[in-house]
């Protein structure tokens, strides 16, 4: 009997994984890749190493070695985090590997949770590696074993990129076999492939070039491209990864009789290409993000002088920004066939006054606590970096005021300070972000005499992508007890000369140590120390919550400034409330000059 | 209509970050599954999910994407009647909204920058375009045991709408929440369908 489950992108790529019989996993958290490792990390009965590694370039170069041994390998990641693993990987092509080794890298078209769109197929070409660009769950967990494969049979390493649509997507997804036999780890010590001095690096280039076409022939005979010519067609449509089902959908939806270039792995199959071209006199690519494939086009059609006209994001007729859906689509296909696009529909929402309702840190968040003082002790006039994570959310405190990447809050702080600036510099950073590249940023600042106050916003977690483990944590991924790295340790022992750790709840206290850290000469370090409500309240952390005395209230409103979302105001009564959201941090009752916030009496 | 198309309903959950819009899509793709429909669901995870405002795509008995295109979706589920209004964009002309009338009040509206509007106006603007089911889903599942309850009163009130047997669903019901809570979540569910069943 086939096995149907109803499954998650990612828990479907983690079984994908398992089909494909890998033996080591690393990566970094990231949305949307993060319930890959969670997923198989979860699983008690496994036969496979899997870590959280503390950045992706670390987790790159786990995998790598691992591969190199002749074992399957994954690192995972968000597409952000090939920037920072970029420099393993992209002399890793030249070097290549043994044991199959897949980077997945999840792209999110529409930020949804990113600070920016970059598509990481562009790397697959910049690095010459192949892509795997899966459009449905289902195709997403079937392509893995073979991408393996795929990567032993080249010997090189291969990227796999789901869309936030895939990973997040759920799907029932029909289940494969888990393989039983494994290889066993053999490092072979081929230097001419594993140091990459010049000498080695240059006939390793020239391989990777000559391996260009036999990789793209292979992709073109492999289910994941296929033509579908219609006799007399005139128009041609090119769906790349989760596009192509969009434009199926439409092309459904409308009977439209078309020939279909379908591509989910790259380089593109230009073979297939040159076949489409010669038959149809128009070409609608549609792909997510950067206009990968249709680049790809033009250049075939140029080369081979055939007449078609390519349309895509270069010519306006598929949005280069955002994620595509159905509607795009049908867009497009309007726009190619000239008829007259109906002007956007006055949106219904708009319609009708709305308040917007953004994300926010929740109630009782440690975050929201430690920015109150820091704001209260800097100033309106002071300056805020800030870093990734819960915590960006602060700006809705005027405490972020930059966000550039992972671990940068530090040294643009520290450029803020170099460049002349005489306000006072005060940023802040998770302590994940902080093991993964603000130490980096730290040492930096300390040696180079920054003089800048960096609030480590230490909620002993990786909070944002699901609560997963750091080096400050003591335990892995898998649960097992490991050593627990101190971050006031770690900071005195990078030359810190001032470093104070606080409880954020406890605001006098919180705001005498930022006090000294301001009047501090130098980088001085705040260790803001309270675990995040979500998993304190997993681990068995409760506190009593609190209520407003509506005796004692007087409606002025300090409490509900704060932000809190535990916090509202009875218009009727002019009287603050605190409602059942309340995890009992006991902040506001400290804010409230007239002591009408107590704790709940039993 | 032909069996294939009785069995496709594109269902849009939406509501606010922590109300329990991704246990209430599991509970409908996992009966889905069980009753050997194709299905494709799209979810708000991340950044966007504390205490913002969610929306899931659920697409019974379709094989394609799981993003519901704009004025495709049947049926609009909403767990907090303001948010049945934000993306009012994907709701068919004359679909149907299932919608929980209990407000939560928004950040922005309690530090006073906005304010939320009235629900009997949201109900009323509603009306005029589609077919609204509305009722109190916190109380229902306040009275069947336990607030947290609310999203599966809201399953069950949609529950009719489904191209799934409801015992189906109930036994999805079952296998998703928490073992102590699964009576009370059962009586959740034949209060909110019981409730529209009447209306």
């Amino acid at each position: 009997m086939i096995m149907r489950e109803y499954m998650l992108g990612n828990v479907a790529i983690a079984r994908g994984l398992l089909e494909g019989g890998v033996q080591v996993l690393a990566g970094y958290p990231g949305t949307p890749s993060s319930e890959i490792i969670d997923t198989l990390a979860a699983i008690e009965d496994r036969d496979y190493h899997v870590e959280w590694s503390v950045n992706e370039k670390v987790a790159m170069e786990v995998a790598v070695g691992a591969a190199w041994t002749g074992v399957r390998s994954v690192v995972t990641m968000k597409h952000v985090g090939l920037n920072v693993a970029a420099d393993p990987f992209m002399t890793l092509a030249y070097a290549g590997t043994k044991g199959g080794l897949i980077a997945i890298v999840a792209d999110d078209p529409s930020c949804h949770s990113s600070q920016n769109e970059q598509d990481t197929r562009r790397y697959a070409q910049f690095a010459l590696v192949p892509c795997f660009d899966p459009s449905t769950p289902q195709e997403a967990k079937d392509m893995l074993p073979y991408a393996f494969e795929f990567s032993e049979k080249f010997e090189i390493p291969v990227i796999f990129r789901p869309t936030t649509r895939i990973s997040h997507g759920k799907s029932d997804i029909e289940l494969g076999d888990i393989p039983v036999e494994k290889s066993a780890p053999n490092f072979e010590k081929l230097l001419d492939r594993w140091v990459m001095l010049p000498k080695n690096a240059r006939p390793r280039h020239t391989h990777l070039l000559s391996i260009q076409q036999p990789i793209e022939d292979a992709l073109a005979e492999s289910p994941w491209n296929s033509l579908e010519l219609k006799p007399n067609a005139k128009l041609g449509v090119i769906g790349a990864g989760i596009a192509s089902v969009y434009a199926q959908e439409a092309l459904v939806e409308l009977g439209l009789e078309v020939s279909f270039l379908k591509i989910g792995a790259y380089p593109v199959p230009r073979k297939l290409i040159f076949e489409l071209l010669n038959t149809v006199d128009t070409v609608l690519v549609f792909e997510e993000l950067e206009p990968i494939v249709e680049e790809q086009v033009k250049m075939i059609a140029q080369e081979s002088g055939l007449e078609v006209s390519v349309l895509g994001k270069t010519n306006g007729f598929v949005p280069r920004e955002g994620e595509l859906e159905v509607s795009a689509f049908l867009e497009a296909l309007k726009k190619t066939f000239d008829l007259e696009t109906e002007p956007e529909p006055l949106a219904l929402g708009t319609a009708f006054e709305l308040a917007p309702r953004p994300p926010s840190l929740c109630a009782g968040c440690s975050h929201r606590a430690t920015f109150y003082s820091m704001k209260k002790v800097f100033g309106k006039d002071a300056i805020y970096p800030s870093d990734i994570g819960c915590y960006t959310l602060g700006i809705q405190s005027g405490t972020v005021e930059t966000t550039l990447c992972m671990g940068s809050s530090i040294s643009v702080a520290s450029g803020l300070y170099h460049a002349g600036e005489k306000r006072p510099i005060c940023c802040s950073i998770g302590d994940s972000t902080f093991f993964h590249s603000g130490m980096n940023s730290l040492l930096n600042a300390i040696v180079n005499k920054a003089n800048i106050t960096v609030t480590i916003l230490d909620n002993r977690i990786t909070a944002m992508t699901g609560h997963q483990p750091n080096p400050g944590v003591g335990y892995t991924a898998t649960g097992e007890t490991t050593v627990q790295v101190s971050l006031e340790e770690l900071c005195k022992a990078m030359g810190a000369g001032f470093v104070s750790v606080v409880d954020p709840y406890k605001l006098e206290e919180t705001q005498e140590a930022f006090k000294a850290a301001k009047d501090f000469e130098g980088p001085a370090v705040v260790i803001a120390r309270q675990p995040c409500v979500i998993s304190g309240k997993r681990a068995g952390i409760r506190r009593v919550p609190y209520v407003v005395d509506p005796e004692k209230c007087e409606g002025c409103k300090q409490c509900v400034k704060f932000g809190c979302p535990a916090i509202g105001f009875d218009e009727e009564n002019k009287r603050a409330v605190v409602t059942a959201l309340c995890s009992g941090c006991g902040v506001c009752a400290q804010i409230c000059k007239f002591d009408a916030i107590q704790e709940v009496k039993r | 209509m032909n069996q294939a198309e009785q069995k496709k309903l594109d269902l849009l959950i939406t509501g606010v970050g922590g109300q329990g819009a991704i246990l209430a899509s599991d509970i409908i793709g996992k009966a889905a599954v069980t009753a050997g429909l194709p299905i494709r669901a799209a979810e708000t995870h991340g950044m966007a999910q504390r205490g913002g405002s969610v929306v899931n795509h659920i697409r019974v008995g379709n094989n394609y994407g799981s993003m519901i295109p704009k004025k495709g979706a049947d049926l609009l589920l909403a767990l907090e009647p303001m948010e049945a209004v934000r993306y009012l964009d994907f709701l068919k002309d004359g679909g149907i909204i299932v919608v929980n009338t209990q407000p939560i009040i928004p950040v922005t509206v309690t530090s006073g920058l906005t304010k939320y509007p009235d629900v009997s106006d949201i109900l009323d603007f509603l009306s005029e375009k589609y077919i609204v089911k509305a009722f109190n889903a916190d109380e229902l599942a306040f009275e069947a045991g336990n607030r947290l309850a609310m999203n599966v009163v809201m399953v069950g009130a949609v529950s009719s709408y489904l191209p799934i047997p409801k015992e189906t669903l109930l036994d999805s019901v079952k296998a998703l929440v928490p073992q102590k809570t699964i009576e009370v979540n059962l009586r959740a569910f034949e209060a909110g369908r019981k409730k529209v069943e009447e209306s």
